[in-house]
């Protein structure tokens, strides 16, 4: 793997993976039409693309998870069938996956474990993991249980299994959807680096400001065609959005805030005991959200965000007092008698969570928005269910097959914009929502960030945790940062400084001295 | 080659109608190599087992007979499995709703009360949820497995009962025989039909069928105990209680269980006896599951289980064929509908390794 990035003289004649009219069709819909790509050695290829165009078919073809109906796959120059992950595994082809295909119940090294077509000793494992974790900024306690980890965390694991592969080929989809800016550069740094030592990369992503920062060239994919070939470093992030979205990005309309003088969610000296060892405490966390107003908590996944937001919902309660609507202690009452209270939350697992999988949109309705005059009598009160399914379905256009499919058979982005559409509609007095837009394409995005500042603006205190900083700029009024358990003080988004922000989440910075 | 279950989006609705049925047809056809090896014709035996039992008035009388504590158990169960809730001790709540209302029988049967016999069916309500009572405080308050506690219980309740009617409820003039004295007639049901044992508990049968469709269909509670069941962190974050599901579906099953227990004891056997139940609570298990848990499905599932144990009978006495044949026919179903079910919520792929 000697020479630099432009050093192999051969790498315009034998590329190190090349793809020639692939297709693949499901049920009647071709997901990927005479897809053609190359990738040089060394080099960083994007794959742009909105949810849907394509993109992860494409992966999990390469990938060897999926076979190709028609077409050509050549590894430096040989026909290849890529049977199994395992095949492509064996020719050097590294994964990081967007949903991630770790083991729930075991730990970190475990799951790499599995993985590695090696003698499984875990201290030895658990060595290279803090090691290789250190040199990339990816640290993961080796011995920790993965149900424990956050999503961010999980990508983590996923990066350093691909990493100790020592892959030819490494695939990343959507790599920094849960990365601090920070770290996200840094993840790019080590990718330059994996590229200068002869590693090809595909990198896979909606983020157009990523490949144009990080990427040598560009495939776009729209709905399964390839419609560019672009280079990043010669067209603009207009040009290219354009390519992907096939018409202008949709904006956001942000009007001014109105925000009432009085908090109706307060969390004052909040804090909590971790269920195990792993867990994050909270420590001593103040905020205020009032109506009117979007506050953003950013930070990198496994900060304390899913246990802050347990423990406004109501999912773990504590001391009365330690959490506030409308000046009233409820930190004492369950997730029903604050949902009575007005209170509506969108979870950062959409299904088993937010939805159930087996159910249908009109029960997945149903399962919060029971007090919207759904109940009589202790029965159900079918035709409103399904009345009120159908105009959440009509509302925020979800694609599916009417209001009795299964919300298993959602794509992701779809099922997120029915539970987000869904707990809108409930006209909540507090919304808290946890990555409300992960996974969901552009367009769509938009859309449901658009709801939710609507929804602030009609009065609503709306708090919302995303990893995305980008998206809590576009939509918040303040923001604070989480970082090991403690929440920065709320600062006005108007001249809030992004690397300020990056800073405050990883731990650096003014921010926490501040903090109340 | 590899073979790979995949899983299906959105399953047919008809499929999952269609499945016990299909797995009747290969319980049927698996009996047929069975029935060989025992050296018998496998169509005529069929035609005893599946036809004949039903030939006769009493024979279908009979068939009514059976199926309804069946249906009336498996109610009861559907409605904590669907909560995810194992409740397999309904053989033992069976047995302490019959003890419950046995001993009501005899203490008030001579003064030939008319409230006696609602009386008996509170108290075989009240004796099965007490007995189910216990695997629900335990499961909540110590997070023990309902399962195993409520297995193991079966055979608390029949050591119970054994040694009720060996003892303190033993008729005195029974000549030391293991029973109680034969219940009053104020304490029995009245027959249907003179001369048939069918009787009017049937008619309760068909009310919990309403009640239970009521219940799991269209009421809300109903409603949040499938959730928990099929999604648990849903029903967290929706703010349903855990606890509150598992003592419900813990305490209905019981209920139905214990009143089973009280229609079986004032109805056909008019005594209790060390034995008074067939493996009706196990049945019932397999009934819950080929009527795919809904109140409708089970009533044809508990027809079909009671056919099974005349079928058995029937073999029996005219094959000398022994009746454990119906035991391995209500297995084979089980695990034929199991199988069924793998394959309507996932398509099998070969692939190539």
């Amino acid at each position: 793997m000697a020479g630099g990035r432009h050093a192999g003289a051969d790498e315009g004649l034998t590329p190190r993976l090349e793809l020639k009219g692939v297709s693949k069709r499901y049920a009647g819909t071709l997901a990927n039409d005479n897809v053609s790509l190359c990738i040089g050695h060394g080099r960083i290829h994007a794959v742009l693309g909105e949810n849907g165009a394509g993109k992860s078919t494409l992966m999990k073809i390469i990938g060897g998870a999926l076979q190709a109906d028609s077409g050509e796959m050549l590894w430096q120059g040989e026909p290849v069938k890529m049977a199994s992950p395992a095949a492509a595994r064996r020719l050097g082809i590294g994964m990081v996956h967007q949903h991630f295909s770790l083991f729930e119940t075991v730990t970190v090294a475990e799951n790499i474990a599995v993985a590695l077509d090696e003698e499984f000793d875990l201290t030895a494992l658990a060595g290279k993991i803090r090691e290789l974790g250190g040199r990339y900024g990816l640290h993961v306690e080796p011995h920790r249980l993965l149900h424990h980890l956050s999503v961010g965390e999980r990508q983590r694991v996923e990066i350093l299994r691909a990493l100790l592969q020592d892959p030819k080929l490494l695939i990343l989809d959507e790599p920094t959807s849960v990365l601090a800016p920070q770290a996200a550069t840094r993840l790019f740094g080590v990718l330059r680096m994996l590229a200068a030592a002869g590693c090809s990369i595909l990198y896979v992503t909606h983020k157009l400001d990523e490949v144009r920062e990080l990427c040598d060239s560009a495939t776009i994919l729209r709905q399964g065609r390839v419609v560019a070939l672009a280079d990043p470093k010669q067209v603009d992030s207009a040009g290219l959005a354009r390519l992907m979205v096939g018409a202008a990005l949709p904006a956001v309309r942000r009007t001014g805030c109105s925000r009432e003088p009085i908090a109706r969610l307060r969390a004052v000296a909040l804090s909590t005991r971790p269920p195990d060892a792993f867990a994050t405490a909270l420590r001593d966390i103040s905020l205020e959200v009032c109506g009117g107003e979007i506050v953003g908590i950013a930070g990198v996944s496994g900060n304390g965000q899913s246990e802050l937001a347990s423990a406004l919902s109501g999912e773990t309660t504590g001391r009365a007092d330690a959490v506030l609507f409308d000046g009233e202690p409820v930190g004492h009452l369950t997730v029903a008698a604050r949902r009575a209270r007005g209170l509506a939350c969108v979870p950062e697992e959409r299904l088993g969570r937010g939805a159930v999988a087996r159910m249908p949109l009109t029960d997945n309705t149903l399962l919060t928005a029971h007090a919207m005059g759904l109940i009589r009598g202790g029965l159900i009160r079918r035709a409103r269910v399904g009345a009120l399914a159908r105009s959440i379905i009509e509302r925020f256009g979800i694609k599916c097959a009417g209001s009795s499919a299964p919300a298993q058979s959602l794509s992701g982005g779809n099922l997120q914009k029915f539970i987000v559409g869904r707990e809108v509609s409930l006209s909540p007095r507090v919304l808290i929502a946890s990555q409300p837009t992960w996974g969901v394409d552009v367009a769509a995005a938009a859309y449901l960030r658009q709801s939710l500042i609507d929804l602030s603006r009609s009065g609503a205190a709306l708090l919302v945790f995303s990893e995305e900083l980008d998206e809590l700029l576009e939509i918040c009024d303040r923001i604070a940062v989480i970082h090991q358990g403690r929440l920065s003080a709320a600062k006005p988004c108007t001249g809030a400084h992004l690397e300020h922000i990056g800073l405050a989440m990883a731990g650096i910075g003014p921010a926490f001295q501040s903090a109340a | 080659m590899r073979i790979v279950l995949e899983p299906r989006a959105a399953p047919r609705r008809l499929m999952r109608v269609a499945a016990p049925l299909i797995a009747l047809l290969a319980t049927v056809l698996a009996s047929v190599p069975i029935l060989l090896a025992l050296g018998l014709n496998p169509l005529s035996t069929l035609k005893i087992f599946f036809v004949e039992p039903l030939n006769s008035p009493n024979g279908l009388s009979e068939w009514l007979l059976k199926a309804s504590p069946l249906v009336l158990i498996a109610l009861g169960l559907a409605v904590g499995f669907r909560a995810n809730v194992w409740n397999i001790g309904a053989e033992g709540m069976f047995t302490v709703g019959a003890i419950c209302a046995g001993w009501l029988a005899l203490h008030f049967g001579a003064g030939g009360h008319a409230w006696l016999l609602p009386a008996m069916m509170l108290a075989g309500a009240l004796g099965g949820m007490a007995w189910a009572a216990i695997p629900a405080f335990l499961r909540t308050c110590a997070n023990t497995s309902e399962i195993l506690v409520s297995l193991m219980l079966n055979y608390v309740a029949a050591l119970i009962l054994s040694y009720l009617v060996n003892g303190p409820m033993q008729d005195p003039e029974g000549l030391n025989y293991p029973q109680t004295s034969v219940f009053a007639p104020s304490a029995m049901f009245a027959p249907l039909i003179a001369g048939l044992r069918i009787n009017v508990s049937i008619w309760v049968t068909l009310g919990a069928v309403f009640a239970a469709w009521l219940f799991l269909e269209r009421s809300f509670v109903g409603f949040q105990m499938s959730v928990s069941g099929a999604a648990p962190g849903a029903a967290r974050y929706a703010g349903f209680r855990q606890g509150r599901m598992i003592w419900l579906s813990l305490l209905i099953s019981g209920a139905a269980a214990g009143v089973a227990g009280m229609m079986e004891a004032a109805g056909p056997l008019g005594q209790l006896t060390p034995v008074i139940s067939p493996g009706y609570g196990f049945a019932a298990i397999i009934v819950a599951f080929v009527g795919r848990l809904s109140p409708l499905g089970i009533l044809f599932g508990g027809l079909l289980l009671s056919l099974l144990y005349l079928g058995g009978e029937a073999v029996q006495m005219s094959l000398n064929v022994p009746a454990s044949l119906a035991r391995s026919f209500q297995g084979m179903l089980l695990f034929f509908l199991l199988a069924a079910d793998v394959l309507i919520w996932h398509r099998v792929r070969l692939k190539r390794a």
